[in-house]
């Protein structure tokens, strides 16, 4: 048994233990103290996986190839920034606890282990250690009411979605006999047509995962959680988790189930048609800055999802440069929305942000960035992460689900633009405080990413590249 | 012989003691009937070889289990006489529920396939030789499926964390036991020589002076830190 391969996964455990013990012993607060040694955890472990070999652990049970060493350095590099985003908020807010930094490194644990999934059960165990401390991070703010409410409608609804992936896997290992990734693809090559019970079982488990990914139609709880959660909780929802279920979701379908693509093809392609479609539309009318970026994270899983849908390794390239893309993007806007304060107190609607141009130059020039690039605009960086997704479509003969994709974007420019429109053409609401160095720095570091990539693609995309052969095979 | 003789007594107790968590009037009582028809089943368990099983029952069911119900029924002021209301009305619809049930359940028993090899199986379950039940379990359950083991570890910590987060308050003026004040306060316990035949009262010991309504609740406890939530 090579547990050794499972180096990361065991230094960020025990290192969360060591951070836990340290953070409760010390009979003053250890907010800070805490939270930073908490990022060096992340980042020591970003570093071993980098320098993870490659094969296959605890008989069978844990993977690491070169698909799964991508989206761990994408989950725990966003989980890192993450962290630095809550860092100044939670303070403010008086909520700066040291459990915040441990619960998310438990969380990111969660993500590592479900990323490297290999058998049913491992999936199901990554998925709830990456859930459970998200109800409790959503409900941090305990006695704000629409905090606790955001984190019991999570817990409720993701229980529920861990029934429907549990009865999934429950009929898969009825039809294949075993819980284990490679048996399981073994199972279903042997056998000449697929049963009902099968593609039953195989679509619940998408239902599962799909919830955590908040893809249409078990979005549900996401503009609701989004908007009561604290901001940088919200933040952290809307990135890191997202890759880990991603790159789950992908492994499962493309490894175990890759013979009945033709089956889960069809899902998927629903799934993301409407992703994109509520995404663009719903956005529209809202107020909440949270809210709209709660639908904007949909529309966005929906073009992420057009790249699974052409199940081929040009889509899964897509998939995994739209991810590194959106989350980047994502976090430097939620930077600029987490420093909105105004004498102190946190504000989160639309209309805020007005006159941001003149008040604060700077700011607004890095959030106008971010807005550029989500809707699409060259030669920003998210022009480049959904032109892959669309190439990818149209050379795959998913001609739908671009022209689909196009349409969307268009209207979803609206909102987007209308948020640029605000901060520099309305009237000024009163003076923002000044941002936190903190959200200074990730607000120029996923700036600067945004717009340099198209200068300098190429590394990224060759790493996409090879993460994708490493999990289709070539 | 003896085998026998214990078995129908345990399997006797358990059935009467399972009876009298219906039957009682009193919820407590019942509980307490629970813990003995637990602790019978263990016993049971015990009999038929499957020592692990038994001890399960014994630490789970009746250590945390039937305590927490324990703890329902005494804190939560049910009143049962009011449950209980409507029974004559809703009985026939609780008989027909219970004869489906039953009847599926002799459907099942009736069609019930074994598989081929469950006979062998059940003379034999272990395929190693020379090792006891837990031995094989713990060799599943800590070889096999270590990873899943400590997985569930984490989330359990993770549930402990959180519960912890999400309830707990500083409240100010709880009172902590302070050992370091306890040890210092040597000085104020005096010995006296007191007289054989004679009354405490006669003597007038005196008695140490009442505790303070409100001790202290502006100075800061230095004790009380250190244990999450600073609310």
């Amino acid at each position: 048994m090579n547990w050794t391969l499972a180096l990361p996964e065991l230094v960020l455990a025990i290192g969360t233990l060591l951070i836990l013990v340290a953070g409760v012993l010390p009979k003053r607060e250890t907010y800070f103290p805490v939270c930073m040694a908490s990022i060096g955890a992340l980042l020591l472990t970003a570093v071993l996986v980098l320098a993870q070999g490659e094969g296959s652990a605890f008989g069978g049970q844990y993977i690491a190839d070169g698909f799964s060493r991508f989206m761990k350095v994408l989950a725990l590099l966003a989980a890192a920034v993450g962290l630095l985003l809550a860092l100044d908020f939670n303070e403010k807010e008086r909520i700066g606890r040291f459990e915040y930094p441990v619960l998310l490194l438990l969380a990111s644990l969660g993500m590592l282990v479900m990323i490297s999934a290999n058998d049913l059960l491992v999936l199901y165990m990554g998925i709830e250690l990456l859930s459970l401390p998200l109800y409790v991070i959503a409900a941090f703010d305990r006695d704000n009411g629409r905090s606790a409410e955001a984190g019991l409608k999570y817990f409720v609804l993701g229980a529920l979605a861990s029934g429907l992936m549990l009865y999934g896997s429950s009929l898969v290992y009825g039809f294949a006999g075993a819980t284990g990734f490679d048996q399981i693809a073994a199972a279903f090559n042997h056998q000449h047509g697929v049963s009902a019970g099968v593609v039953v079982g195989v679509v619940f488990v998408i239902a599962g995962l799909a919830f955590k990914v908040s893809a249409v139609p078990f979005h549900m709880w996401t503009p609701d959680v989004y908007e009561g959660a604290p901001t940088p909780v919200t933040a952290f929802f809307s990135a890191a988790p997202k890759v880990a279920a991603l790159a789950l979701l992908a492994r499962v379908l493309y490894d175990p189930f890759g013979d009945l693509a033709p089956q889960w093809q069809q899902v998927i392609i629903l799934m993301s048609l409407l992703s994109m479609v509520l995404g663009a539309f719903a956005a529209i009318g809202q107020q909440n800055i949270k809210r709209l970026m709660a639908y904007s994270s949909i529309g966005h899983v929906g073009y992420a999802l057009m790249g699974l849908a052409v199940a081929d390794t040009a889509g899964l390239r897509g998939l995994l440069i739209y991810m590194a893309i959106y989350v980047a993007m994502n976090l430097g806007a939620f930077a600029v929305l987490i420093a909105m304060r105004r004498q102190g107190k946190a504000v989160e609607t639309v209309a805020d942000l007005a006159g941001l141009g003149r008040t604060d130059p700077m700011r607004a020039a890095w959030m106008s960035i971010f807005m550029f690039s989500m809707a699409g605009i060259p030669p920003l960086a998210g022009f480049f992460g959904k032109l892959y997704v669309f190439l990818a479509a149209v050379q795959g003969g998913l001609w739908l689900l671009a022209v689909v994709g196009v349409l969307a974007s268009v209207v979803s420019a609206y909102y987007y633009l209308r948020i640029v429109k605000v901060m520099y053409f309305d009237e000024a609401a009163g003076r923002l405080d000044d941002a936190p160095a903190s959200l200074g720095v990730v607000m120029a570091a996923a700036g600067i990413f945004t717009l340099a990539f198209a200068l300098w693609p190429a590394p990224l995309v060759a790493a996409a590249q090879s993460a994708a052969m490493a999990l289709l095979g070539g | 012989m003896i085998v026998g003789l214990a078995f129908y007594l345990f399997a006797a107790v358990l059935l009467a003691a399972a009876a009298m968590v219906v039957l009682s009037r009193n919820p407590v009582h019942s509980v307490l009937y629970l813990i003995l028809a637990f602790f019978n089943a263990a016993a049971l368990f015990l009999i038929a070889g499957a020592e692990l099983l038994a001890m399960t029952l014994v630490i789970v069911y009746v250590g945390a289990v039937a305590v927490l119900f324990l703890f329902v029924v005494m804190m939560l002021d049910i009143d049962f006489a009011r449950l209980r209301e409507g029974f004559q009305r809703y009985a026939p619809i609780g008989a027909v529920v219970g004869g489906i049930l039953f009847l599926e359940l002799l459907l099942v028993l009736g069609t019930w396939q074994f598989a081929s090899e469950a006979t062998a199986l059940r003379a034999a379950p272990i395929q190693q030789g020379g090792l006891t039940n837990t031995e094989a379990l713990g060799r599943i359950l800590y070889t096999d499926y270590v990873y899943l083991f400590q997985l569930a570890g984490m989330i359990l910590l993770v549930a402990m964390i959180g519960a912890i987060v999400l309830t707990h308050r500083q409240r100010p003026g709880t009172r902590r036991q302070s050992v370091a004040e306890q040890v210092a306060r040597s000085n104020t316990i005096s010995l006296e020589k007191v007289p054989v035949g004679v009354g405490v009262r006669a003597l007038s010991i005196r008695r140490p002076p009442e505790p303070e309504l409100e001790p202290r609740q502006l100075a800061p406890d230095p004790h009380g830190q250190g244990h999450g939530g600073h609310h």
